[in-house]
């Protein structure tokens, strides 16, 4: 299905795990650092350098462009390294997150309470992705490099819903179907 | 004897690593088109559709197929008639390794210190392995890894009384543990061995074999089969979202090893095995 981001509460409930989704519109990255600049501000109380209301993000570092290109390959990092910031940032608004693997299973329970989903990009599909972004931003910690937040104005990104708004995650109920080794 | 001045290394390192960041070899793009008809799951086929859509685009476009394009790890195979001439050999080797990341538009993802964690700008230092061969030729391969595989490798000193099944086990559960994380389906280095480091070493030796292709051991050649088809039996799939294909091959290299050790690595490489050789 295609959807428009900032993804609305009721848009978000109706996803399930499996469903392919093409976005369109914009999204945020951030990754370890980025991700550590944010929460390290919240918690003296300082304000962050974007709204995170309604936000995607995408985690994420793009190649450079090339000239006369928008953005460079780029494609989604391991998900897992941001689980601690995750509920911290949706307590900011965050309702979407991209990236790849599978994750620790608190962040199902915190998609659940928060109303979030987390999608899964195609890890290693980065020139097609990188033809998806339209715009590119910097938005914030530009000394970062690759690892500055960037807003991308995405169409048509392809994405899998990896854990819906009712904590159930893709992987563990897919590789059960498909295991054949005893544990 | 054969002089080589090592400035001859800078243009041959800048085009083996943007060709090996840009173009997957046939090699691996038959390997996955082969695993696409064997996958029964609709999503695990898709992904493996839009991958090899993927490579073909990054070949056509002259861009980097994964924008993770890694810490550049280079092994130098130098024949022992070769005598070096010219600026400081790893100096020459880096600045390869600069110019290609620049001119290619690949991603700087080296830290230069692991603690302070600062970007070096320019994706250098690579890892650099030298060793010495018989003649007077320099075998140049370069390998961009990526962290999502490398960071789920592990390496463990096992005894000689956990044998096979020991080592059977150890690698099962080191795909099982990396699931989706490392960007299955995955090729498996396993380095079986040695010490500690050249069980470590050998895991990524492992990896610049061809896919299909056995170990010249019978014995060997049939672990990595039986190791192919339990890591398949996972069901962790392509990109772990479950399916029959985790991984599209299994390459062990085995080294002599003291009579109270059993070294065991396992290096992980992703789907976008990459890699380019040169004779110099």
């Amino acid at each position: 299905m295609k959807l428009t981001l900032p993804l609305d509460k009721e848009t978000l409930k109706i996803l399930r795990i499996g469903d392919t989704v093409e976005l369109t519109g914009n999204l945020y990255t951030a990754r370890d650092a980025a991700h550590e600049r944010m929460i390290s501000t919240l918690e003296k109380g300082d304000p962050l350098p974007l709204n995170l209301e309604g936000v995607t993000i995408f985690y994420a570092g793009p190649c450079p462009a090339k000239p006369g290109e928008i953005s460079g390959p780029i494609g989604p990092t391991t998900s897992v390294r941001m689980d601690p910031y995750v509920e911290p940032l949706m307590k900011e608004g965050v309702v979407g997150m991209i990236g790849k693997g599978d994750r620790s299973p608190y962040v199902a329970e915190l998609c659940k309470e928060y109303g979030a989903v987390y999608f899964l990009g195609i890890g290693g599909a980065a020139t097609l992705y990188g033809k998806t972004v339209k715009e590119v931003e910097i938005v914030a910690y530009e000394d970062l490099g690759t690892e500055s937040i960037k807003r991308l104005y995405v169409e048509g990104l392809k994405v899998i819903v990896g854990i819906d708004t009712k904590g159930r995650v893709l992987q563990d109920e897919e590789i059960a179907r498909y295991r054949t080794r005893s544990s | 004897m054969r002089v080589i001045n090592t400035v001859e290394l800078v243009p041959l390192i800048r085009k083996l690593t943007m060709k090996a960041c840009i173009e997957l070899d046939d090699n691996l793009i038959g390997a996955l088109e082969e695993s696409e008809k064997r996958e029964e799951s609709p999503l695990g086929k898709e992904i493996i559709g839009t991958l090899v859509e993927n490579a073909r685009a990054a070949k056509d476009e002259g861009l980097a197929c994964c924008q993770d394009t890694g810490i550049l790890v280079v092994y130098l195979s130098i024949g022992q008639e070769v005598v070096w001439q010219g600026n400081p050999l790893e100096e020459m080797v880096n600045e390869g390794v600069r110019q290609g990341y620049r001119d290619g538009y690949l991603r700087n993802s080296v830290v230069l210190d692991p603690f302070l964690r600062e970007n070096s700008g320019d994706n250098t230092p690579c890892v650099l392995h030298t060793d010495i061969i018989p003649g007077d030729r320099v075998k140049i391969l370069v390998m961009p890894k990526g962290a999502g595989s490398e960071n789920m490798g592990r390496v463990q000193v096992l005894t000689p009384a956990q044998g096979k099944a020991g080592v059977k086990d150890f690698v099962v559960e080191t795909v099982e543990k990396a699931g989706g994380k490392a960007c299955p389906p995955l090729i498996v280095g396993v380095g079986v061995g040695g010490t500690m480091e050249k069980s470590a070493f050998l895991a990524k030796e492992a990896l610049k074999r061809p896919i299909g292709e056995r170990h010249r051991e019978k014995h060997i050649a049939e672990l990595e089969d039986e190791l192919l088809e339990e890591i398949n039996r996972l069901g962790i799939g392509p990109l772990g979202v479950g399916g029959r294909i985790t991984a599209l091959d299994v390459h062990i290299e085995v080294y002599p090893c003291h009579i109270a050790s059993l070294p065991v690595a396992v290096n992980l490489q992703c789907h976008a095995n990459r890699h380019a050789e040169a004779v110099l």
